[in-house]
């Protein structure tokens, strides 16, 4: 696979284009060579804008008979040593986790975008945060893997830049995790070619094909997902487990920002955070001591950092456009804390930040009251 | 800092809707203002309604939807119906003055409700199919979130390919555009 | 030293000695495919550049059989993964090896869509009539009237169909450059001649290559040395006609010139 000499964005510039047209130039940028991909809306778009892209860069493409095939062909592209990814959905979503279940079992280094749509079943195609379990905890596993939960076409930039480093790095499956809103939503960001701001790529390596002759210089590879018996399995998971556990705390990434004596603090993700930064703005403005914390990993989760910002807050609001996902994830993190959680779960509609400002507000004025 | 302005642009499928809000923005973008655009997609679309929610402003964009709308326009009687939600006590709200039988259906909150002779217009001094055109120039000359000179500039650029064809395009594109701001400032409306 | 020689079974290089007596059941025909596999690959000196991915069910057991680069993937997946290899990698040789369950049930749409695709791997399916990892359920290609765990009065065809023929299945939706045929383990010359040519299609970038090879599964059949063969030959073997159902011109020509 010719690299050609051409860089698909040199330095950097601004553009104003589509979450799904964003993705696409990150995974051009990161230098990707291969990517998977089954239709299913909201992603559509990364798979059109990579294909018209293919020749210009030399890149491959397959289109695959469903889910399962684009799952376990980026699982073949990453064996054979490729920064290779694929995209989906909903659906798509659901079928994706059985070869991301061997990704994860076997450290594959797969680089999945996910555009969550509304569920169950078909639902809507247009968006929701109900894929946070699935991604962050789907297959028969223990969730080890690493998903991002974007915000803006920026972040959905620079995170899937960072996915295939965080993957080859970890060597865990790695997702970036947004949504229909950012998949297709039109707004401004600043694409750059990763070396011009001084971000080098991790390298690839094959994990089967490696050249040279068996026997002289290089064995055999034996890739096994299936053991014979418990401790077997359990000595693999052990390692397994006690990698991502160290690893976690340099991966975990946040973003927050409340006062000192903080009478409520609004837990979002994703694009809902964007309402959530917006309310709290507008209320801190009229003298409200009210903050946000927003995890940017769901999977690890920034524990420590969200522990220290709940020990400060009064209550807690957790805003989600599901039925209590992150709220899940919210209550085991916060294990032994007597903080009380309000909640605002609305599954499959997007939250404004209207919304959230007034049930702040309402909130708030319980309190007061 | 400004907060950011709201429209809600609505019409049947072809009404060509989604491409003046691509216009629109890429207008915004040009500015160095942001923008944010999101279409309704899915089912709904699909022999239905298609709505464009277009934010331009000062600052990065917050949520991509909103609940109430600066300009709602709705260019068919379902579009009127499927939109009157998004209108508030500050909304303009217009609807092409050619659509019949919607008088119950006006939304009754919004702070003006303003037929306009869109089709009318573009029908009779214009051409049918710089419709949309004229709509962009409604929405601008109401709004004012970007300048003729660079909602011209991304006209080129959106329908290049049309006058490369036909270079008289560009000239009824534009008229169309300058016909959408007189309708309105002839109203003597404006967020 | 020459006697203690020929006790030692001749094992193909490809082979991993370490791993070695195998783990398949007495009587077992993977094995047998393995050795004609194995051969074949010796006898095209490719064993480098190979790439084996096994299935799930008694095909998994192959894991360490070879020493080839190999990977085990899931039930049904084998050919999506080495089509995930192939399209990342041309260079690389890819087998995917499977059963007849997952080659014909679970992973139904991967063989049909990869063959259509005229994806250039080669697979190989191992067809023992049953589900024999997971105890002897009925499979696909179950004999009418033949009795496994879930059909245990006799697989009935009005009711549960007829056995699968899967290479007649993929000859006829394949396109040119493809290459398919169906062999026994009661034939093993005639099964590595074939395994050989669907290797080397590959190799020439042709097209897809597809090899059904006709097994055997004594435990869960319950059945002695002598009935084994009796239904491999003259059951199976009746049902499932052994030959090669699309030969590329190419390869064919190039045959003619061995010989």
């Amino acid at each position: 696979m010719s690299e050609t000499s051409a860089k698909p964005v040199e330095g950097e510039r601004r553009a104003f284009m589509t979450g799904n047209e964003a993705v696409c130039w990150a995974a051009l940028a990161a230098g990707a060579e291969i990517m998977y991909g089954y239709p299913i809306t909201p992603q559509n778009e990364i798979m059109h804008y990579w294909t018209r892209n293919v020749p210009k860069f030399g890149k491959r493409f397959l289109q695959t008979e469903d889910e399962l095939s684009a799952g376990f062909t980026t699982v073949g592209g990453v064996l054979a040593g490729r920064r290779a990814f694929t995209a989906t959905a909903g659906p798509g979503n659901v079928l994706m986790q059985e070869p991301l279940a061997m990704a994860e079992a076997m450290r594959i280094p797969t680089v999945v975008i996910i555009q969550q749509r509304g569920g169950p079943s078909t639902a809507t195609v247009i968006y929701s945060q109900q894929e946070v379990t699935l991604t962050c905890f789907g297959g028969n596993g223990e969730g080890l893997r690493i998903v991002y939960s974007t915000s803006s076409h920026q972040e959905l930039f620079d995170y899937t830049i960072k996915a295939f480093n965080t993957a080859w790095k970890y060597r865990f499956p790695t997702f970036v995790l947004a949504d229909g809103y950012q998949a297709k939503m039109r707004e401004s960001l600043t694409i750059y070619d990763p070396a011009s701001r001084g971000i080098s790529m991790v390298p690839t390596e094959p994990f089967l094909g490696r050249p040279g002759k068996i026997g002289e210089g290089r064995t055999a590879a034996h890739l096994r997902n299936t053991y014979n018996i418990e401790e077997e399995l359990n000595a693999v998971l052990e390692k397994d487990i006690a990698d991502y556990e160290r690893y976690a705390p340099e991966i975990a990434e946040y973003d927050s920002s409340a006062p000192e004596d903080c009478d409520l603090l609004v837990v979002t993700h994703g694009v809902v955070f964007r309402s959530a930064r917006m309310a709290v703005r507008d209320l801190t403005s009229q003298g409200k001591k009210i903050g946000y914390f927003r995890p940017i990993t769901l999977r690890p989760f920034p524990e420590e950092q969200f522990r220290q910002a709940a020990a400060r807050a009064r209550q807690i609001l957790v805003a989600e456009s599901a039925y209590g996902q992150l709220l899940k994830i919210v209550q085991q993190n916060l294990y032994g804390s007597t903080v009380p959680i309000r909640t605002m779960l609305k599954p499959g509609v997007g939250i404004t930040p209207e919304e959230i400002t007034e049930e702040c507000s309402a909130i708030l004025a319980g309190k007061e009251a | 800092m400004g907060r950011a302005v709201k429209i809600a642009m609505a019409g049947e499928g072809g009404q060509g809707v989604q491409t003046i809000a691509q216009i629109l923005t890429d207008a915004a973008d040009f500015e160095g203002k942001e923008a944010l655009y999101i279409p309704n997609f899915g089912v709904e679309q699909r022999g239905g309604v298609t709505i464009a929610f277009v934010q331009i402003g000062d600052e990065k964009i917050g949520a991509p939807k909103f609940k109430t709308a600066d300009i709602v326009i709705a260019l068919s009687g379902r579009a009127v119906r499927r939109t009157r939600m998004y209108a508030g006590p500050q909304t303009l709200f217009f609807y092409d003055s050619g659509i019949e039988g919607i008088e119950h259906d006006l939304p009754t909150n919004a702070r003006q409700v303003l037929p306009i002779p869109a089709l009318e217009t573009a029908n009779k001094t214009l051409n049918p199919r710089v419709f949309n055109i004229l709509i962009l120039g409604a929405v601008i000359g109401a709004s004012r979130v970007v300048t003729i000179d660079k909602a011209q500039q991304a006209i080129e650029k959106r329908l290049a390919y049309k006058f490369e064809q036909n270079p008289e395009l560009r000239e009824l594109n534009f008229k169309a555009l300058q016909a959408g701001i007189d309708l309105v400032a002839g109203m003597g409306v404006a967020i | 030293m020459a006697v203690e020689l020929e006790l030692e079974p001749k094992m193909p290089n490809c082979w991993d000695p370490a791993t070695k007596p195998h783990k398949f059941c007495p009587g077992c025909g993977h094995g047998l495919v393995l050795k004609a596999l194995g051969q074949a690959i010796d006898e095209l000196g490719i064993q480098d550049r190979v790439v084996f991915g096994c299935d799930i069910g008694c095909s998994l057991l192959s894991w360490d059989f070879f020493n080839m680069d190999t990977v085990q993937t899931h039930h049904g997946r084998t050919t999506p993964v080495l089509v995930g290899v192939k399209r990342a990698n041309p260079e690389l040789i890819v087998i995917a090896y499977m059963g007849d369950g997952g080659g014909y049930a679970i992973g139904s749409q991967h063989l049909v869509n990869a063959a259509n695709r005229n994806d250039r791997i080669t697979a190989i399916l191992c067809n023992n009539t049953n589900y024999a990892m997971t105890g002897g359920q009925m499979a696909p290609t179950t004999m009418p009237g033949q009795k496994t765990e879930t059909t245990p009065y006799g697989r009935d065809v009005n009711d549960q169909g007829y056995p699968m023929l899967g290479p007649e299945m993929v000859a006829a939706i394949t396109h040119e450059g493809s290459y398919v045929a169906r062999g026994t383990v009661s034939k093993l010359r005639t099964l590595k001649g074939y395994l050989k040519k669907a290797l080397a299609n590959q190799i020439a970038g042709r097209g897809f290559s597809f090899v059904e090879a006709l097994s055997t599964c004594p435990t869960n059949w319950r059945t002695n040395a002598k009935q084994t063969w009796a239904f491999l030959e003259e059951q199976m073997q009746g049902y499932f006609p052994v030959g090669e159902l699309k030969v590329p011109a190419e390869l064919q020509t190039a045959e003619r010139k061995e010989e």
